[in-house]
């Protein structure tokens, strides 16, 4: 096995429990990070606003994706009720803005606290049930609440959507794809460190022994009714957190762009990033974010060998959705951040790959 | 209160049920002997619906043959599913396999959105009278004619499944599937088998539905409808399937009635058959007939 994606680097061993847990195994992968960063706060100087869009898109998907791999990739649950929780963030934080006059800065961890709450209620039936019970209990909770945001006009506007103000402090209003690039890479890289840092404390421990065997957790004393719903909170906050900064961004919500597709299109991200990875979240995000986009791109080029294939871009899109998600589960089902670990550990032991 | 819509709708209810209970019938049979939960069980009527149309309508075939084609086409298609992308994840966990249907129930319902249009296409006459009245009930012939194939449906099913050889072999490897294999049955054979004829059934479902609602990807939803059905009779159960797709088919009518005569919601009966999914997964999880082996926590 020289191509061992967990193969150590040579030099490179840890004396304790805490230099085995740090976030960054090694100097070389925090300074990465940092760097990698550093590149993104310079972004917007280089990009146009096309490009700061899909960076933003990536970032507040790339937040509620890292809430749907908690409780997935982490804690072995499953909903498919993502984008109702994403949807009810968005709606939330306009509704708090809306009626309480409660500075947007504010709103948006209350929007998460909220969405925390709903995803609560909806996690105690996932403490009785599992498996696909727990993904059909899941999907009705997204028919529901698509329902209850059709229904309740006074929360969500109805028909006719809310109005979401955009994000001021101090007096300067974030209404730019510049600022607000800085904003939501502010939040991603908070809501990363954390969702890093839960993972390595007792509770993130605990909801990898549910995962792993849910019998051996329990005797070891770890109450599995209170994990499986603190995980289902986890994720929605951080649905409602990346929801409410959908809104803010749009400056519009409507009920009809949290249906089950999207719901769907957040499980294929955590799937093609790699269950149970963080920075695989983010690639995975990514990778759905960019892959429309891609072919938006390189639709002209296609339509000279394949007429036709303009006319049907948005069915082909959606099958590539489909498709990819179906290819990545029988071709490379832990996802880009195994293919990632792969390509890092080539180059570790390159030229001598044996 | 109108009694003649509430017996108007009870019937309605009674049809309706008896096709949600034959696709929830199908969606269990695959859950039975696979493992396999179906998301893509609504994108099989479809599929069954839209090749059954074009063979009517572009190839101008009579409507038996273009029925028997259809049948014989979605057999091939579910063997074809089976082998190429679901053999591959017997022994994955239950999640990619639920990730794998959801994203081919995606991928289907695209490309044939794509082929066929967004549109409701009707299908061509099949009947020459428009209705018939049974006890000052105005029925639609296709529905007596759903009817009358989906009773058909069940007693094959109980016949296939108590005497034929290949039907125990089946209910044997849901059972077990290594004693079974020890035995000597073909696993693989019983899994390609179950999602062949899970498929024409299903797509049995989408022609009777399309030739009275016309086809378009609506179809799909009976899909989605199938899991509170499936739930309410218990998830193992196929004679739970068709109660459970009853149950699901009365209660959505009963519901549009309450809704149309005092309460007047506007799509009550769209969401009550997963409010009452909820309720059915909080009391009582293994559903009317299901095995009660769940593992609770």
């Amino acid at each position: 096995m020289a191509l061992s994606a967990d193969s150590m680097r040579c030099g490179e061993f840890r004396t304790s429990y805490r230099a085995d847990t740090t976030i960054f195994p090694t100097p070389m992968s925090r300074n990465f990070a940092i760097a990698g960063v550093l590149v993104l706060v310079l972004a917007p100087l280089f990009l146009n606003a096309y490009y700061l869009n899909l960076l933003i898109q990536i970032g507040y998907y790339g937040i509620a994706a890292l809430g749907l791999n908690i409780l997935v990739g982490f804690s072995g649950q499953i909903s498919l009720g993502h984008a109702a929780f994403f949807g009810f963030g968005a709606f939330a934080s306009a509704w708090l803005n809306n009626t309480t006059g409660l500075p947007v800065i504010l709103c948006i961890p209350l929007a998460g606290v909220m969405t925390t709450a709903v995803g609560m209620i909806v996690g105690v039936p996932a403490a009785r049930i599992k498996g696909l019970y727990l993904a059909i209990a899941t999907l009705a909770a997204q028919f529901i609440l698509e329902d209850f945001f059709n229904r309740a006009a006074w929360f969500t506007g109805g028909s006719s959507g809310a109005l979401a103000d955009p994000m001021s402090l101090f007096g300067y209003t974030f209404s730019t794809d510049q600022s607000y690039f800085y904003l939501v890479l502010a939040f991603v890289v908070v809501m990363y460190l954390l969702g890093a840092n839960l993972l390595r404390s007792r509770d993130g421990r605990a909801f990898v022994a549910v995962r792993d065997h849910y019998l051996s957790a329990e005797i070891m004393g770890i109450n599995l009714t209170k994990y499986r719903i603190l995980a289902f909170g986890v994720s929605s906050f951080y649905a409602g957190i990346g929801g409410a900064l959908f809104a803010h961004y749009l400056g519009f919500v409507s009920a009809e762009g949290f249906t089950i597709l999207l719901s769907i299109q957040f499980l294929g991200m955590i799937i093609i990033g790699g269950l149970g990875s963080v920075m695989g979240t983010l690639m995975g995000t990514a990778f759905m974010v960019l892959l429309p986009e891609v072919m938006d791109g390189t639709a002209g080029v296609v339509s000279q060998f394949f007429p036709g294939f303009s006319q049907g871009l948005a069915y082909l899109k959606e099958m590539a959705v489909g498709l990819a998600i179906v290819l990545f589960l029988i071709f490379e089902p832990d996802g880009l951040a195994h293919r990632w670990k792969l390509i890092k550990a080539y180059w570790k032991l390159y030229p001598f790959s044996y | 209160m109108n009694w003649e819509l509430l017996g108007q709708l009870l019937v309605n209810g009674v049809i309706v049920g008896t096709l949600y209970g034959v696709v929830a019938m199908c969606f269990v049979l695959i859950y039975k002997s696979t493992q396999v939960v179906n998301f893509a069980q609504g994108e099989f009527l479809l599929i069954g619906a839209w090749v059954c149309w074009a063979l009517l309508v572009k190839f101008g075939l009579p409507f038996w043959l273009g029925f028997l084609v259809t049948l014989a086409f979605m057999f091939a298609f579910g063997v074809l599913l089976q082998v190429v992308v679901l053999r591959p994840m017997i022994g994955e966990p239950i999640i990619s396999v639920i990730m794998l249907t959801i994203g081919l129930s995606i991928f289907f319902q695209a490309l044939l959105s794509w082929i066929f249009g967004e549109f409701v296409k009707p299908f061509p006459e099949v009947f020459s009278v428009d209705s018939v009245t049974i006890l000052g009930l105005n029925v639609q012939p296709a529905y007596i004619m759903s009817l009358v194939i989906s009773l058909a449906i069940m007693v094959g099913f109980f016949w296939f499944f108590k005497y034929s050889r290949m039907g125990l072999a089946m209910r044997a490897t849901a059972f077990d599937q290594q004693v079974a294999q020890s035995l000597g049955i073909s696993v693989k054979h019983v899994f390609a088998l179950s999602w062949a004829i899970s498929a024409m059934v299903s797509s049995l479902a989408g022609v009777v539905i399309g030739m009275v609602n016309g086809v378009s990807s609506a179809l799909s939803f009976y899909g989605i409808k199938v899991f509170p059905a499936a739930i309410v009779g218990g998830l193992d159960s196929i004679v739970g399937g068709i109660a459970g797709g009853l149950i699901i088919g009365i209660l959505e009518n009963v519901a549009q009635f309450v809704d149309s005569q005092w309460l007047e919601w506007g799509n009550l009966y769209e969401i009550v058959p997963f409010y009452v999914l909820v309720a059915i997964l909080m009391i009582k999880p293994y559903g009317l007939f299901g095995t009660r082996d769940i593992e609770r926590v």
